[in-house]
């Protein structure tokens, strides 16, 4: 289990020390400030392990957060812990900076103390603990002992997520789908490897304790429906034939995980998922999918080296998917020799730029719509050096964002039951996002 | 020095760095230097030439972030233009970034060293000094090869400025550091050893260090520096403490050039040249004078420089030792340092101490400060001051003071620290038995020493107790009763459950008489601690317990139901479940007066090099030998100098691998090991330096020369570099040879060249040809060369090898004799009896026999004989002799002059001089007879070792019987069981019967050795 938990400024300043067991010593918060802080090699391992002494760290923006532990524990749990903590804070004062870790230092402290108890996360749902951890320090003390006990009966309840007798005027449900497309392609063009890593994001203002169902099209579940549906022979056939009725039917997930509020019972036995939301904004589930990726855009490179003193780079980028969908944002990102002596570039569309600093040409698109092309072209002008190493040639990465989900997941339903106060699945207004960004987004040339 | 102009001011350096000060994060100031290389890149590249000041700032930039640890490929250029600019900065910073960033481009270093050559042409005195400073900061073998006949000019040149002449000395220094072989002095010596009068003091001083570096390699040639360095050295102690102005140093004129003599004059031996000696005496005792006054200033360099000097000249008197007044006095000072506040002075006083405590003159002198020394080594705070206090202690022992001593040490023992224990009781050890007057003393010192730290005892300190008191009648009782005492204790050290389990399994009886030790009180006082024991200790005590039988019958009953107990008869560990079933078997069946035979008492141990002091050595690595080499000396050993002392002690430690059987003598390591053995005591010595691996690079190295005069294939010579094998085949006059060098390290070896020579006579005796070798021998990589011989006529000498190379820098030279004998060429003969007479007869004449008596020493069988005589290349006749114990061989030996018949008898003699150890002293005579006077390599080992084998057969079965016996009581069972199946089968008559019995009776592995 964690045996403490470090945060560090980035200079390896301890800025919050919080250790839950005897076996971590004062000491462990040096090593760590030596050892990986300060370490002289650029790659650094999200865990080290210093003298039989285990840390784990996340790093958000010049902030490292650091868990240490002696025991053999489960790494996942305790990334996602760090994260869970960096979601936490965030939500209570915003980005997590030097700045507000310092001014917020006592109330870190407290949430550590609530979160975790011995070095075992206990609850960190971010709505249950402003109920009852809040900034507003003496307000608190004027809570009346009903809200009191009221709180202590939710967090210690079955549903401690939720607490009893919320009432909206207007019941309102958001869902995103975020994706996040990774992908490394050869200079041919031949996928060498792609997955994308998404995650089903909600807002909910609904009254009461609502029963919430969600589905999409989850091949498995589609499968068995299917299955379900028609009993002859006949039917069994026609089912790949159903899939195309509008383009991709379903899709192949690899791995999924839940919110807390989630029976895994259900979804273990009929695959369905149903919950109880929590109140606001949480994350419901998580998954990967490895399998027909729509790939939003593609990079053509054209790298020719003409002499010693120059090289001739063209870049094309083809979008690849529906014409009337916009995709944002887009950035590529051309890596450049480290003796490069001048840039000169010519695009077509948007912006171009050779960043010195990041030995890069960056080119920036605002917009570009499906099926569209465009097109880049520079002339880089080298210094010869007495070195006899030839140029790594590293990948051209691109950043984007579309309004799809490359995956091919499609929210079919989320029906909402509640029993107990008189509205029904049809009064609540429900609004559905896809969101598409790029990862590791990168084609080698 | 021109001072830093206004405009020199490099601002866009200057913010440069600052921006990087700034910088939050290692992302961020890599994004600063990213931005800046383009920056810079992008001027280099730029069509309109940058002038002096930029292209000056920019490669400042570049060094700026190569200092950061970044990658800088270019800009090399822009910085040798910078040699060639007339300003100073410029030429300055080009300078830095050549000495920081060089590497070895071509085209580049031909530019550097042009612009290096200008500047030292040049008359300009700062530029040749930034010129010398660069050469010696890269130091590299191309810039010595460049300059090394320059900079001897510029040093000695009349007109030279003193600044330069100190750089260049300097510079100098480095390149003959870097590549001695390339810095020739030939006609600069003297010149150079006249620097030494000049008048800067600064040229003094940098021109000693040169010449201390020179005359340590060849002193001959700077023998003249010796009254030159005197008289300067007088000239500064005698100075007042103003006259040197610059060059005095807190009231202490030229501290470290007095050093620097000081160190210099303690390359050569006393000045012959008695005015010399006399001014240079006088000297050292203005200098031990001057340590007496009082301080001239409180300042702590002051005193620091004051010391330095005086150290310097105590050690130099040291180096000297044969002043015995200087001696004496400055063993006083130094006793004066021992109570003295400062830390670092006490431990330079104590370490002094114990170079003079060796010292003849001073001994006594040191001796009086005994009382200090124990009480450095009992209140000093520091570890390091301690452990030298203990050194001081044991360099000044000696008969008169060792009770003291060691009873010091001994108490001290009990608080010392961790990482001192093991040397301090090897210490104790070895002083209490190098001066003990009276056994009962050692004994109990010993014994004493292993309560105390008993943890800290290693094997060889037991082993050594148990064979002094074996030797010894006199103390055997008494330690046997100590002994006895000692076990009574309710926690006992296992290495003292070893000692009391060997004694009293010897000499119990000696104590039995008393009502309190009777026999079966002994045997439940071992038998209490044997459950607590290790294996090895537990073997032990059940050699002690069969031992118990023989001594006292009565407790035959109680010992044989402790040996048929499961936890002994089915130990799980076989060495103690074979040695019960054995005991168990022996003590029920042999009868008493076999009993008696086989478990007689231990014969004393053969004398020889305490292998505790072996240990010591070899704790203490190559430097302390000095010290020890007078104990060398005082016990007459044949121990002759530090090397043979680094072998005796890689003996000591190989015989002292942790067995079961308690390997007592290293019995073990030396029967199987083939070698000579001329006297017990350096046994082990001479074993080990022949098999192990030979240490010496230098000198002619012959290790490995005799193993080949019967063997043709096989490892040469071996060391932590190079392995060298050789294969060779020889037919008629010819003979091929493969070598192979292999490389055994991960490093290649560069210019690797190997010469085979024949020194004097042998050149016109054989013809040698060698193919070269391949300049590289790469990591881990063989080579292989090929030499044809042939021989011209019959010769003595072996030709030499010569393999040299570089390791790493470093050169090496390997001389090896290269295994060429006259026995190479013979051609087996096969001939009738009859012939073979006829023959023998007729070379009657004196020159036409030589023979060799030789003593032979080990044990081995008649094939092993027989194998090697083959391997003489002699063909073996059988059945000519009438003597049946003789061999008789022949051959004609090749060579392209002629060819000459030899006949060769070995007439094996065995007069049952009976030892230890299956080893018989037997004369063999040996007769051949050729037409000339020949060489056969009868001297070697090998064949010396058939003959002691030979003689193992023929002896009486006494001999053999006692051998086994010992062999066996020693804890090697299988090499006793070994030896008398080797009696029984080669013996016919079967005088010894119930050795039969005890044989067939012993365990079920012996069959197999008797059926062959």
């Amino acid at each position: 289990m964690i045996g403490g938990l470090f945060i560090y400024n980035h200079k390896g300043e301890v800025l919050i020390s919080r250790v839950y067991r005897d076996d971590i010593g004062r000491n462990a918060v040096d090593a760590f400030r030596v050892n990986v802080i300060h370490a002289r090699q650029q790659v650094r391992s999200p865990v080290t392990n210093i003298a039989r002494t285990s840390f784990f760290h996340v790093k958000r923006s010049n902030i490292w957060l650091a868990a240490v532990t002696k025991q053999n524990v489960n790494a996942a749990m305790v990334f996602e812990f760090l994260y869970k903590m960096c979601d936490v804070m965030a939500s209570y004062f915003g980005k997590i900076s030097e700045e507000n870790i310092k001014n917020n230092f006592v109330l870190i402290y407290e949430l550590l103390d609530e979160i975790l108890d011995f070095g075992y996360p206990q609850n960190s749902e971010t709505g249950a603990l402003k109920t009852f951890i809040t900034q507003q320090g003496i307000k608190g003390q004027f809570q009346t002992k009903e809200e009191q006990s009221q709180i202590t009966s939710q967090v210690t309840g079955q549903i401690g997520w939720r607490r009893e007798g919320i009432k909206y005027r207007r019941n309102e449900l958001f869902l995103d789908v975020l994706e996040s497309v990774n992908l490394l392609m050869s200079p041919q063009g031949q996928v060498l490897s792609a997955h994308v890593s998404g995650r089903v994001v909600m807002k909910s203002y609904l009254s009461g304790m609502p029963e919430c169902k969600f589905g999409m099209n989850d091949k498995i579940v589609i499968d068995k429906a299917g299955k379900g549906g028609v009993t002859n022979e006949a039917g069994k056939s026609d089912l790949g034939g159903g899939g195309s009725t509008s383009g991709k039917q379903s899709i192949a997930i690899d791995d999924c995980t839940f919110n807390q509020c989630v029976r895994l019972s259900k979804f273990d036995s009929e695959r369905s998922i149903s919950f109880i939301p929590p109140d606001g904004d949480y994350e419901l589930m998580r998954y990967r999918t490895t399998k027909d990726i729509i790939l939003p855009f593609r990079v053509i490179p054209l790298v020719r080296e003409v002499g010693r003193t120059k090289l001739e780079v063209k870049v094309v980028i083809k979008s690849n998917f529906k014409p009337s969908l916009l995709a944002q944002k887009i950035e590529v990102r051309i890596p450049t020799p480290l003796n490069t002596s001048g840039v000169q570039v010519i695009c077509m569309k948007g912006k171009a730029k050779y960043k010195a600093s990041e030995n890069a040409i960056v080119w920036k698109i605002k917009r570009m719509a499906g099926m569209k092309e465009s097109q880049i072209s520079a002339e880089i002008e080298l210094l010869p050096t007495n070195d006899k190493k030839k140029w790594a040639r590293p990948p051209i990465s691109m950043n984007f964002e579309v309004p799809f989900a490359p995956s091919g997941l499609k929210v079919r339903y989320l029906k909402v039951f509640e029993s107990k106060l008189n509205y029904s699945d049809h009064d609540v207004v429900k609004w559905v996002r896809y969101i598409g960004r790029s990862g590791i987004y990168e084609t080698r040339c | 020095m021109p001072a830093v102009s206004k405009g020199d001011g490099m601002r866009g350096l200057a913010v440069f760095i600052s921006d990087i000060r700034n910088c939050k994060s290692k992302e961020a100031e890599i994004k600063r230097i990213n931005k800046e290389l383009a920056n810079i890149r992008s001027k280099f590249k730029g069509d309109k030439a940058l002038d002096g000041y930029s292209k000056k700032k920019y490669v400042c930039k570049l060094l700026f972030i190569f200092l950061l640890g970044h990658d800088i490929d270019f800009g090399h250029m822009e910085a040798v233009n910078l040699l060639s600019s007339n300003k100073y900065t410029e030429k300055q910073i080009g300078y830095l970034f050549i000495s920081v960033l060089v590497n070895s481009n071509s085209e580049l270093i031909r530019l550097i060293n042009n612009a290096i050559k200008n500047d030292l042409s040049s008359r300009n005195p700062t530029f040749m000094c930034l010129a010398l400073h660069c050469i010696a900061n890269v130091g590299s073998r191309e810039m010595a090869e460049a300059f090394a006949g320059e900079i001897p000019r510029i040093l000695v040149a009349g007109d030279t400025m003193d600044s330069v002449k100190q750089s260049a000395a300097l510079c100098l220094l480095r390149l003959y550091k870097a590549s001695p072989d390339l810095v020739l002095m030939g006609e600069w010596t003297s010149r150079v050893v006249h620097l030494l009068n000049d008048q800067h003091m600064g040229v003094v001083t940098a021109a000693i260090s040169l010449i201390t570096c020179l005359s340590s390699k060849n002193p001959d040639e700077f023998k003249t520096c010796v009254s030159l360095a005197v008289s300067r050295l007088s000239r500064i102690v005698s100075s007042a403490s103003t006259d040197l102005q610059d060059y005095t140093y807190y009231f202490v004129p030229a501290p470290w050039l007095s050093c620097k003599l000081l160190r210099l004059l303690q390359c050569y031996p006393p000045p012959e040249d008695g005015a010399v000696k006399g001014r240079l005496v006088e000297c050292l005792e203005t200098i031990l004078n001057k340590a007496q006054e009082p301080p001239k200033s409180k300042k702590v360099q002051h005193s620091n420089a004051k010391n330095a000097i005086l150290f310097e000249a105590i050690s130099l008197i040291i180096h000297y030792d044969s002043e015995p007044n200087l001696l004496v006095r400055a063993c006083n000072q130094l006793g004066q340092f021992l109570q003295h506040r400062e830390t670092n002075l006490r431990y330079l006083a104590l370490e002094s101490m114990c170079t003079l405590a060796s010292s003849e003159f001073s001994h006594e002198a040191v001796k009086t400060h005994i009382e200090t020394v124990i009480n450095a080594l009992k209140t000093e705070r520091d570890v390091s001051v301690r452990q030298r206090a203990a050194d001081l202690l044991y360099a000044m022992c000696d008969r008169s003071n060792a009770k003291q001593i060691v009873a010091e040490m001994l108490s001290y023992l009990e608080t010392a620290d961790y990482s001192i224990r093991e040397e301090m009781v090897l210490k104790v050890a070895i002083l209490a038995e190098k001066y003990a007057v009276d056994y009962s003393w050692y004994v109990d010192t010993i014994l004493n020493l292993i309560r105390i730290a008993g943890d800290y005892v290693s094997e060889e300190v037991w082993y050594r107790v148990i064979q002094i008191v074996i030797n010894r009648d006199d103390v055997q009782g008494y330690a046997a009763k100590t002994v006895f005492e000692a076990l009574q204790a309710p926690a006992c050290h296992e290495n003292m459950v070893k000692v009391g389990g060997y004694i009293l399994g010897e000499f119990g009886n000696l104590i039995a008489g008393d009502p309190r030790s009777s026999p079966l009180v002994q045997f439940n006082l071992l038998h209490s601690k044997f459950h607590l024991c290790s294996v090895p200790t537990r073997a032990l005590l059940l050699s002690a317990y069969i031992k118990f039988i023989n001594l006292f019958p009565e407790t035959k009953a109680t010992i044989q139901e402790v040996l048929r107990s499961d936890s002994q008869i089915r130990n799980s560990d076989v060495e103690l479940q074979q040695r019960a079933v054995e005991y168990l078997k022996l003590s029920s069946i042999a009868s008493t007066d076999v009993l008696a035979t086989v478990l007689e008492e231990m014969p004393p141990f053969p004398e020889r090099e305490s292998s505790i002091l072996a240990k010591l050595k070899k704790k203490k690595g190559p430097g302390a030998v000095s010290v020890e080499l007078e104990d060398g000396k005082e016990r007459g050993e044949l121990n002759g100098g530090g090397d043979r002392g680094g072998d005796a002690a890689i003996a000591a430690s190989n015989a002292s691998t942790p067995s079961p059987s308690a390997d007592l003598l290293g019995l073990r390591s030396a029967a199987p090991v083939s070698g000579a053995a001329p006297s017990a005591g350096s046994l082990l010595v001479d074993v080990f330096s022949e098999a192990g691996p030979a240490a010496a690079s230098a000198g002619v190295n012959d290790d490995g020369f005799l193993r080949f005069v019967c063997k043709n294939n096989g490892v040469l010579f071996e060391n932590q570099l190079l392995q060298i094998g050789i294969k060779s085949e020889y037919r008629q006059n010819l003979g091929r040879m493969y070598l192979f060098y292999g490389n055994k390290t991960s490093v290649q070896f560069v210019s690797f060249s190997t010469t085979v020579s024949c020194p004097g006579e042998l050149q016109s005796q054989l013809n040698v040809q060698t193919k070269t070798v391949e300049p590289l021998v790469e990591g881990g990589a063989q080579v292989q060369q090929v030499i044809n011989i042939e021989c011209l006529t019959d010769f003595v000498d072996a030709p030499l090898l010569n393999i040299k190379f570089r390791y790493g820098g470093a050169l090496q030279n390997i001389s090896l004799k290269l295994p060429v004998t006259i026995n190479k060429f013979f051609q087996p003969t096969e001939m009738a009896a009859a012939d073979f007479f006829q023959r023998w007869k007729q070379l009657s004449q004196p020159q036409q026999e030589a023979q060799k008596i030789f003593k032979a020493s080990h044990g081995m069988d008649t094939e092993v004989l027989k194998a090697k005589l083959l391997g003489l290349g002699t063909a073996l006749l059988e059945n000519v002799d009438p003597n049946p114990e003789n061999y008789v061989c022949a051959g004609v030996i090749q060579t392209k002059a002629q060819q000459v018949g030899c006949l060769l008898r070995l007439e094996p003699n065995a007069q049952a001089q009976v030892r230890t150890r299956a080893r018989a002293h037997t004369q063999m005579y040996m007769h051949t007879h050729t037409q000339m006077y020949m060489h056969i390599h009868t001297q070697s080992p090998s064949v010396l070792l058939c003959a002691a084998l030979i003689a193992s057969l023929t002896a009486v079965c006494v001999f053999l019987c006692a051998a086994a016996n010992q062999a066996w009581r020693a804890g090697n069972t299988q090499l006793a069981l070994f030896s008398l199946a080797l009696f029984l089968s080669h013996s016919p008559p079967l005088s010894f019967t119930p050795f039969f019995h005890f044989l067939i009776h012993f365990s079920p592995h012996i069959d197999s050795t008797l059926s062959h």
